[in-house]
């Protein structure tokens, strides 16, 4: 079970937490023309990166804050936890 | 009554405390303090069970975890448990025990056949034989392959016992209360770190209870107990014996599994048998010591056969002597501390030496002490069946390729000792990279990934200095780092008589023409001729050899067999050790019970339970309850002798005809307000929000970005920006963190907060033609004519005092409001529409009722919104705005989306208009066609409709609407039914929808 600083609460236990995927992922803008490869890149498709990965977890066990985890995803080591308005 | 192999004196165990227990239905005798093991060898019982495939006879190999055969099954009905280890079972007055894997007795035994038959059992048998015919396999193969390899039983009622868990914090854990872990512990404590030292057996002290040493001028187990006592009055340092800490997760999430109960003649009624303690620690440090491997002979798993470890703890321990006449079998000093015990309690033991000599003190000492010590010789086969009577020893060939002179020696018990191996486990599991350490032949701790040390033997630091040394310094150093303290312990002398040279030879030859089974894997009865089979069958890579073998699987994990396994590869494949490499070590370390991995999530207890304010008016008036996701909801109020079925076609009718009262406290409410509340509404629902007036209502249904729909519901304008959003009961987590999303990630830039207000409101559906007489009279002073309160209307009111929101909506289909009152007032709310409504017959309402009005509507919920279908498959495309995007919007003109054959919505009727269809059935054309029937679609919801008074369900079926009128059936096989159907409108009732707005 991992150990995650969330970023507003500290150091909680994953149980805590859901995962929301990879953190790099930005919606389209609403009501922009896009592509069905730009639509379906951003609906389905995923890196799934063996190593380094930032992510997005939520802590809906806690104050319910979405925020950013840059996480190994081989050894599950976690780098750094930022909140969603910061930059690695 | 008489323990004839127990000594006067010596050990830990109260004599004056005789304990009487059963095994295999016989009585016997021990002592407080005993084991099961330890009571039985001083009965001189050897013969504890069978092994796994060949069922031979098998004894005790070890006195602790490391213990592969000595597997029983404790007590019988709900507290019986199967594959206990009697070396880890503590006596307690009126124990039973009973052998496993024998039948019908564990000294005869039919499954013997299976080792005479041997040759025809090789390792990858049972992968090479059962593949045909392949219906054998569950007929025949498998039945009596279980019953003849069958381990424990396990009970078959529920357990009667009560488990904990705990979850624990400190900076350092040490594992294990041998030297190196005391004085890891004191060391770390005294600095003023926050420490946990957790021992698994009853006693603290590792091998300090058997070793002859002496520590700082003391006894070692004078220190150790000092220690112990010093440790456990800091207020910094938890001590913990009985707990095993058998698993490391990542981020030093460790998992200890703590013996509460079992151990106790008179338990409390509520102590827990046992504990499951989540640890999270700053750092561990594995004294996790180290464990004899056994030596490799003919036969070398005869009961009697043993570790010389173990004869000498049972010795120093339990004052019980394994044999009267032992041959102590060695390929280095340590055994000779075992032969030298014999000896001083008047036995006289025979040391089979496979060295050419030795110079350490403690041979020395055996000399003196005249023990008759034979170098040069091994022990090449055994003989005795139920229990080892001889041993055939010779003297061995210069190249150690054969023997000379063999000659049979009569013995009762043979004490092997193969060397030592490091219990890396914990460190392996943490994702320390071993090494092969050349010197003690083993795998040794290398690098550690998480923030976790090893110190002691368990490092390969046999000497007791070395390991006192290590502890003290490690305890200090990691503490440091964490309080930043310089307090610093000094350290002990020490004296031990050690010397860690040992002769690399374990595997003893086979004489010519001599097949002799030598055993590698006590636990899965696995022999060196299997691991020759597999690697001459061409399995390489350690992994794949020990699946094919099955060598160090199970339970036991490999704690004596997996070095043996793998220097025996390495020797057939001329590599050396660390090429071939070591498998993985997996927890649990030892087996853990199901009871305490469960803790007190049992049966009610699994997961938390919501109930409605209302909910003892519910229980008082005869409501039997559903789960609705965490929700207890009722299900219908029975009356007199009603079925199910009776109660919610009498709820259902009331609704039509009259006006019935539903709890609907569990529909999912969300609160929002901000400034952007009415753009977010516009972006995450599918219709349009922005122009919805003050004091309106409004159904939305949400997708998800594949377009999928999501949840459906009616959010309300309490004022300009302020909404009150229902959900389903069952989505209502997941849309408030569907939400929070796209508000904290995707459009942060949006002034709106939301906030989950399910449990501040009781909420109440009345629903009925009646429902507008009976509001009148529950608020006299407002006016909610159709024209004041329209379909989908919102007013505040007062509730007799009681601030109240009054909804028009409707999920009935009927003219229907729904009144909200903070929580504490539902009671109040409920109980006062009851007894206004009571002159016009008011009536409660279940789930079940809720279901069948809803059903022959034609609403969707939860059954249609199944995660598959999207707005046309449910006829709500006129949900779907042409002039905004909204959230899953682009991917409804997928192409998959857009086909127009897609499953659809759809009512159906049984022909015969009695018959229910069964949910989940199947639509076909065809009742007759041969198998896989093509599906055309699937039944998702039946009621019996109260306005038509015959069945009626909903489908999800392929091109449904232009399949209106036509027959089909509806085929059950879990149910064994071919209805015939008719499809029909999914609007049964009221398709024009004229009574909510009447
Ligand atoms: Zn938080």
């Amino acid at each position: 079970m991992l150990e995650i600083k969330c970023p507003y609460c500290g150091k909680r236990s994953q149980n805590e937490f859901s995962y929301g995927g990879d953190a790099d992922i930005k919606r389209p803008e609403l009501g922009k023309e896009i592509s069905d490869k730009e639509w379906d890149d951003f609906v389905y498709f995923r890196k799934n990166p063996r190593g380094k990965h930032l992510e997005l977890w939520h802590h809906v066990a806690g104050c319910r804050q979405w925020f950013k985890v840059s996480r190994d995803t081989s050894t599950h080591e976690i780098f750094k936890t930022l909140k969603l308005n910061e930059e690695l | 009554m008489i323990q004839k192999y127990r000594l006067d004196k010596g050990g830990f165990i109260e004599r004056n405390k005789q304990i009487s227990f059963s095994f295999n239905g016989k009585k016997y005798f021990g002592y407080e303090g005993d084991t099961l093991a330890s009571a039985l060898l001083a009965n001189g019982v050897h013969l504890v069970g069978r092994s796994f495939k060949y069922h031979r006879p098998r004894g005790f190999i070890g006195a602790g975890v490391e213990e592969p055969n000595a597997k029983v099954q404790l007590y019988s009905g709900a507290k019986t448990e199967p594959n206990a280890v009697a070396t880890e079972v503590e006596l307690v007055e009126g124990l039973v025990a009973k052998s496993q894997n024998c039948f019908p007795s564990v000294s005869f035994d039919f499954g013997e056949i299976n080792n005479f038959l041997s040759k025809f059992f090789p390792a990858g048998f049972y992968y090479k034989t059962f593949m045909w015919p392949k219906n054998f396999w569950y007929k025949i193969y498998e039945p009596v392959i279980r019953r003849a390899a069958g381990l424990g039983v396990a009970p078959l009622k529920p357990d009667p016992d009560r488990y904990e868990h705990k979850f624990e914090y400190c900076d350092v854990l040490v594992v294990g209360s041998g030297p190196s872990g005391l004085a890891s512990a004191l060391a770390a404590a005294k600095n003023g770190a926050r420490v946990i030292l957790a021992e698994d057996k009853s006693r603290f002290g590792g091998s300090l209870l058997t070793d002859e040493v002496t520590i700082g001028n003391k006894k070692g187990k004078d220190w150790a107990d000092e220690t112990i006592e010093q440790l456990k009055k800091m207020p910094n340092v938890i001590v913990k014996n009985r707990s095993q800490v058998f698993g490391y997760y990542d981020h030093n999430m460790m998992v200890m599994f703590e013996r509460t109960k079992d151990h106790l003649q008179n338990p409390n009624k509520y102590t827990p048998r046992q504990r499951l303690w989540y640890i999270r620690a700053k750092e561990v440090i594995a004294s996790t010591g180290s464990i004899e491997r056994p030596l490799v002979f003919g036969n070398n798993d005869r009961p009697g056969i043993m570790l010389a470890s173990a004869a000498k703890e049972y010795l120093r321990v339990y004052g019980v002597l394994v044999g009267k006449k032992p041959i102590i079998f060695t390929n280095n000093d340590s055994a000779y501390d075992t032969a030298i015990d014999f000896k001083k309690n008047g036995i006289n033991p025979l040391v089979i030496d496979v060295r050419k000599d030795s110079e350490s003190t403690i041979i020395k000492e055996a000399k003196n002490l005249k023990i008759e010590i034979r170098f040069s010789h091994a022990i090449a086969n055994t003989k005795g069946h139920l229990r080892v009577n001889s041993a055939t020893i010779g003297k061995l060939n210069e190249k150690k390729s054969d023997f000379q002179n063999l000659e049979d020696v009569s013995c009762d018990c043979i004490c092997v000792s193969g060397n030592w191996t490091p219990t890396v486990h914990l460190s392996s599991q943490s994702g320390n990279r071993l090494k092969f350490d050349e010197n003690i032949n083993a795998f040794i701790p290398n690098q550690s990934r998480q923030n976790e040390s090893t110190v002691g033997s368990a490092k390969g630091s046999f000497s007791l200095k070395k390991s006192l040394e290590e502890g003290f310094n490690k305890g200090f150093e990691i503490s440091n780092k964490i309080t930043k303290k310089n307090i610093k312990s000094s350290i002990p002398t020490s004296n031990d008589r050690s010397n860690d040279k040992h002769d690399k030879f374990w595997c003893m030859p086979l004489p010519k023409n001599k097949n002799y089974k030598r055993c590698v894997d006590f636990q899965n009865d696995v022999y060196v001729s299997d691991i020759e089979l597999a690697i001459r069958e061409g399995f390489r890579s350690i992994e794949h050899v020990k699946r094919y073998t099955t060598l160090g699987m199970a339970t036991d994990q490999g704690k004596t067999s997996n070095l043996n396994g793998l220097q025996l590869v390495s020797n057939i494949e001329k590599k050396i050790v660390p090429e071939v490499g070591h498998t993985t070590f997996r927890p649990p370390y030892t087996p853990v019970t199901i009871g305490a991995i469960v803790g007190r999530e049992v049966g009610k207890y699994y997961r938390p339970t919501r109930k409605s304010p209302m909910h003892l008016w519910h229980k008082k008036n005869n409501a039997v309850f559903v789960d609705a996701g965490l929700w207890l909801r009722p299900r219908y109020y029975k009356q007199g002798q009603e079925t199910l079925h009776e109660a919610a076609k009498r709820e259902a009718t009331n609704v039509r005809n009259n006006v019935g009262i539903c709890d609907v406290t569990s529909l999912g409410k969300i609160d929002i307000k901000g400034k952007d509340s009415a753009e977010f509404l516009n972006r995450v629902y599918t219709n349009a929000w922005m122009k919805l007036p003050i004091g309106k209502a409004r159904y939305g249904v949400m997708l998800r970005e594949d377009g999928v729909v999501f949840d459906d519901g009616t959010t309300t304008r309490i004022s300009e920006n302020h909404f009150h959003m229902t959900t389903t009961t069952a989505q209502a987590v997941n849309v408030l963190a569907h939400l929070e999303y796209y508000l904290q990630v995707v459009w942060p830039e949006l002034d709106v907060n939301v906030l989950s207000t399910t449990e501040q409101w009781a909420g109440a559906a009345l629903a009925g033609p009646n429902s507008r007489n009976l509001l009148t009279k529950i608020f006299p002073d407002i006016d909610v004519s159709n024209e004041a309160l329209p379909f989908m209307g919102f007013k505040e009111a007062n509730l007799f005092g009681v601030p109240a929101r009054i909804f028009r909506i409707s999920f009935s289909g009927e003219l229907a409001y729904e009144i909200n009152v903070e929580s504490g007032y539902g009671v109040f709310m409920w109980e006062k529409v009851m007894e206004v409504g009571k002159e016009m017959d008011i009536e409660p309402y279940g789930t079940e009722a809720l279901s069948t009005l809803r059903i022959e509507m034609g609403h969707v919920a939860g059954s249609e919104i199944d995660g598959r279908t999207i707005p046309s498959d449910l006829s709500l495309d006129g949900m779907l705005s042409k002039k905004k995007d909204f959230i899953g919007k682009r991917s409804l003109d997928r192409q998959g989306f857009i086909d127009s054959t897609r499953e659809k919505i759809v009512g159906v009727v049984p022909l015969d208009k009695k018959t229910m269809i069964p949910e989940g059935s199947h639509l076909v054309q065809d009742s007759k066609a041969s198998l896989p029937n093509p599906k055309l679609g699937h039944i998702s919801a039946s009621c019996w409709s109260v306005e038509h008074n015959n069945p009626f369900s909903l489908a999800i079926l392929k091109d449904g609407k232009k399949k209106i009128g036509e027959k089909l059936y509806a085929l059950s096989p879990l149910k064994n039914k071919t209805i015939q159907v008719e499809i029909v409108s999914s609007h049964y009732v009221d398709s024009k929808g004229e009574r909510v707005r009447s």
